[in-house]
């Protein structure tokens, strides 16, 4: 194995003694002089329309300095993917979640009268809460301008042949699966603080994952609001947890800012636990037909898929997730021929966004759970099979997709070890595997995949570097500090990773599909490169030896096979200063993946490198009252390499238990519209009580692209947890479920039907 | 309605004019400007405000400021020797990646501290059962529970 300092090592979380010491500030905890409270009054209806708003008790109250309607927001002033979306509704209600009015007061007690003061009148209309209903043609419009609830969206693809695959299979199985509304239970909830300053520039402290975008999406509001050319500087505070979440730029961001404007103050807007349930996008509900074949020998022959996404009321980004889910049904084992088609529908609901996987866990369900019914069909193993049809590197898929490094093949065999899938016995006791691919090598959605980061070097041998690169708690801190080091022959506690603020941090796409690892450390490790580089031929020049013979490691510089021949490097950096035409050592690196575009064809190589797992669950099923156990999980990864063990353990165990969460307890909860569980009492989440041993074996490929080797791992933890555990209820009790979450109620009632039948 | 009291926090004799809605969290937080002590749900249902009143753990977000009158606070602010000495629960949360985004993690030491000073050999069941009140998105738990029992080969019940 490779012999590294840094990389590879189980160091601590930088911020987590600030953490620990409760010193770190999330948005909940900024305070500025002067500052106002905001807060956003929501739809009353599903579906109405505003026939009237009276504003004038609330702008009465003593403390509240303004009141907004939809009437005051510009006209030109909208967020969302296809940017038809304004932050404060007019005429129209689509959902619950629409924002009627908002207020700024003195206190969050006086904003929250305020908004009790203000007198709408609406007229409720018919709802649509059913996207294959509103697909009919006869329903009823969510927005009758665009005279179709079905989306123009490009997602339908044909690779290969189906028809005639489909003729030539052996063995063929066809099914229905669906999945529900979940949502991201960031345990810091959502929020901005705007203000502006006298030349009318913007700062904005906000909780996003995309704080370049951001900036751009509200230097659109500005011009909108007739403010051209102004600066917008962007600051993120402690984030307290992302998960997808914070992908876009929300109502409350550009109502802070309209407010903020409206009164010259500083407005803080922050959620509150039954606001960040109803007012935030949760991960797409999905209807999914699959079918899917193999020949005699179990060789997938094709794969053929359909899916209706509920979009809700308004098109966020979600609308796009059929971009993701495209890459499991095209690629997740080889398969010549497949068909995909997703219809994203309007409804009355309340809308979605990107949430850790963006898409795949809910193509994953409906992929390896039909994978089981197709072994069995077949007459084949289950794991067999699997491996029987598994990707590998050097191969190319339909999609496009370029496979550089795999390690499917070894991830199933660590599941294998730790989980011995068929010597149990014992009644009610099952296990279930499932994989996954997913891209770990950026994502190019944007026309830019890219990241910067600048590097500099103190006088005594210290780095700042600032990363475009944001940190939520996954860690990326820790990840650009140790290979940073590591390049440098520095230790990580000499890094200080500045990763905060729009004003000094360069242009990222941001924190999602799992590239900050790669991509951000790309960008590391190429202004680290520079700096490097730099530092060899000053040495060189001090040791009159060639450049590449000077090394760095352990803060010294020394020349390679000539030890005696070094120097401490905060020497060697003042030497460097302190002479005549000095310099300090610093460099930039932008690094912009050579992935592609998918485009219209719905073809092309999205990522530089794709990251691969399995998962195995052993559960075990109470006949009596339909409840499942889940008694050992082993989540196997292929992360190309370990920059930091310790912290991929945690992005592993953080993601399977979400998306055990995802197979087994979590619904948002939704009736004709309305979110009927806002708390943590009916949202179940897992706790700490129904914790789960999980086993978490590390499959390193080293990947010729990635920083020291290294592929993303962010969200491959969630996506095929919920198949796992489905296919290990099969294998306890012989009852498949399709729909999550598998609650108790529903394990019954299959157990019923299945004792009925015989 | 104003009433004063008078507490202990982390050591410090504290008296203080609080309005008798206010609750413990708005007065930590708000008031005295504690922001260590995190909401998560304003409403006693994931343990991000858990405080140590009288050595028990508490939802600060449910307990009315004024029933603290004449009892002993401990918050996560008060942990940490004044040399910066790191107390071991904290030392080991850090160095068993029980942080992650940290917002769980104040309320989670606390309760972790409440239950070690009670018990310094819990055991894994009993460290489940502690903590059940406190929500982690990021974590799994796993490194949590590590965390506890890694404090408590430290002697993480000692002050
Ligand atoms: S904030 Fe008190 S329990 Fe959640
Ligand atoms: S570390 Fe993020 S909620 Fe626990």
């Amino acid at each position: 194995m490779s012999n590294f300092n840094v990389v590879g090592k189980r160091i601590p979380k930088l911020d987590a003694a600030q953490k620990a010491m409760g010193r770190a500030a999330y948005i909940q905890d900024i305070k500025l002089p002067q500052m106002l409270y905001g807060k956003i009054l929501y739809s009353k209806y599903a579906n109405a329309n505003i026939v009237k708003i009276d504003t004038s008790k609330a702008k009465a109250l003593a403390g509240v300095h303004a009141v907004l309607t939809g009437e005051d927001v510009p006209e030109k002033m909208k967020m969302g993917f296809i940017k038809d979306n304004p932050p404060i509704k007019k005429g129209r209600v689509s959902c619950f979640r629409d924002e009627v009015a908002a207020v700024a007061a003195i206190s969050p007690e006086i904003a929250k009268k305020a908004l009790d003061l203000i007198e709408i009148e609406y007229e409720e209309l018919e709802g649509i809460f059913d996207p294959e209903k509103a697909m009919e043609k006869d329903s009823p419009l969510v927005h009758e301008h665009l005279k179709s609830n079905v989306l123009k969206m490009p997602w339908d693809v044909h690779y290969g042949d189906v028809e005639k695959a489909e003729k030539e299979s052996a063995f063929v199985v066809e099914d229905r699966f669906t999945t529900t509304w979940v949502t991201h239970c960031c345990m810091g909830t959502s929020g901005a603080v705007a203000l502006f300053d006298a030349s009318e520039n913007l700062t904005i402290y906000t909780n996003t994952q995309i704080p370049s975008l951001a900036q751009k999406d509200f230097l659109e509001s500005l011009k909108a609001m007739g403010l051209k050319n102004k600066r917008v500087r962007v600051i993120k505070p402690i984030i307290g947890g992302g998960f997808g979440s914070k992908l876009d730029t929300y109502a409350y961001e550009h109502v802070a800012i309209l407010l903020a404007y409206a009164c010259r103050k500083p407005v803080k807007m922050v959620f509150d636990r039954v606001e960040e349930f109803k007012a935030t996008s949760t991960r797409q509900p999905t209807v999914t037909y699959i079918k899917q074949g193999c020949d005699k020998n179990g060789k997938l022959t094709f794969r053929d898929m359909r899916m209706v996404l509920d979009n809700g009321g308004h098109t966020s980004w979600g609308a796009t997730t059929p971009s993701v889910m495209l890459m499991p049904i095209s690629s997740l084992y080889s398969v010549k021929n497949v068909k995909y088609s997703a219809k994203c529908v309007y409804t009355n609901n309340t809308y979605s966004q990107a949430m850790r996987g963006y898409g795949n866990p809910q193509a994953t369900f409906a992929i390896e759970s039909s994978m089981d019914m197709l072994a069995e069909k077949a007459g084949i193993d289950r794991i067999k099979f699997r491996k029987i049809n598994q990707n590998h590197a050097g191969e190319e898929t339909p999609q496009g997709l370029k496979i550089t490094s795999c390690g499917l093949a070894e991830c199933i065999d660590a599941v294998e070890k730790e989980l011995h899938f068929n010597d149990n016995n014992e009644k009610g006791v099952g296990t279930g595997l499932a994989s996954l691919i997913h891209v770990g090598g950026g994502a190019r959605i944007y026309g830019s995949d890219g990241c910067g980061a600048i590097l500099k070097m103190d006088d005594y041998g210290k780095v700042d570097i600032f990363t475009g690169g944001t940190d939520m708690g996954q860690g990326l801190d820790n990840i650009t500090a140790q290979i940073v080091a590591e390049e440098l022959g520095l230790s990580a506690e000499d890094i200080n990773v500045v990763h905060s603020d729009t004003d000094i941090c360069p242009w990222d796409v941001g924190a999602h599909a799992s590239r900050s690892t790669f991509v951000a450390g790309n960008a590391a490790l190429g202004a680290a490169k520079k700096v490097k580089k730099k530092i060899q031929d000053f040495a060189s020049k001090l040791f009159e030896t060639p450049a590449e013979e000077i090394e760095l490691k352990d803060k010294m510089v020394f020349v390679t096979g000539n030890p005696e021949k070094n120097m401490p490097i905060g020497k060697l950096l003042r030497k460097a200063h302190f002479s005549p035409g000095g310099t300090m050592l610093m460099a930039e690196h932008f690094y912009d993946p050579d992935n592609q575009n998918m485009g219209k064809e719905l073809k092309g190589n999205m990522s530089m490198t794709y990251s691969f797992g399995a998962h195995g669950a052993k559960v075990k099923v109470d006949e009596e009252t339909g409840k499942v156990e889940v008694l050992e999980y082993v989540a196997a990864h292929d992360v190309g390499r370990a920059i930091n063990p310790l912290l991929l353990e945690g992005q592993v165990y953080g993601g399977v238990v979400m998306g055990l969460g995802y197979a087994l307890t979590e619904e948002v909860t939704v009736k004709n519209g309305e979110i009927m569980n806002a708390n943590f009492r009916d949202y179940k989440l897992f706790t700490a009580k129904d914790a789960v041993k999980i086993k978490a074996p590390v499959i390193e490929t080293d990947d010729k692209d990635g920083p020291f080797g290294a592929k993303g791992i962010g969200e491959p933890g969630c996506v095929p947890t919920a198949p796992a555990i489905a296919n290990a209820i099969y294998n306890a009790v012989g009852v498949r479920i399709k729909d999550l979450p598998i609650t108790p109620e529903k394990v019954l009632a299959a157990l019923k039907e299945k004792t009925v039948k015989k | 309605m104003t009433t004063n009291i008078s507490f202990l926090l982390n050591g410090d004799e504290i008296s203080y004019d609080v309005k008798d809605h206010w609750t413990l969290l708005h007065l930590l937080r708000e008031e005295m400007g504690l922001i260590g002590t995190k909401e998560g749900c304003g409403n006693g249902e994931c343990g991000a405000c858990t405080v140590i009143v009288d050595k028990l753990a508490v939802n600060s977000c449910l307990y009315l400021a004024i029933e603290v009158d004449g009892t002993a606070i401990e918050t996560i602010e008060g942990l940490a020797s004044t040399d910066g000495t790191l107390h071991p629960l904290q030392q080991s949360f850090v160095d068993n990646g029980g942080i992650q985004c940290g917002f769980c993690s104040p309320g989670m030491i606390m309760s972790s501290k409440a239950l070690l000073d009670e018990n310094p050999n819990a055991n894994r069941e009993e460290i489940k059962q502690a903590l059940a009140g406190n929500i982690c998105r990021c974590t799994g738990y796993i490194p949590i529970f590590k965390s506890v029992e890694a404090a408590k080969e430290m002697g993480g019940q000692n002050e």
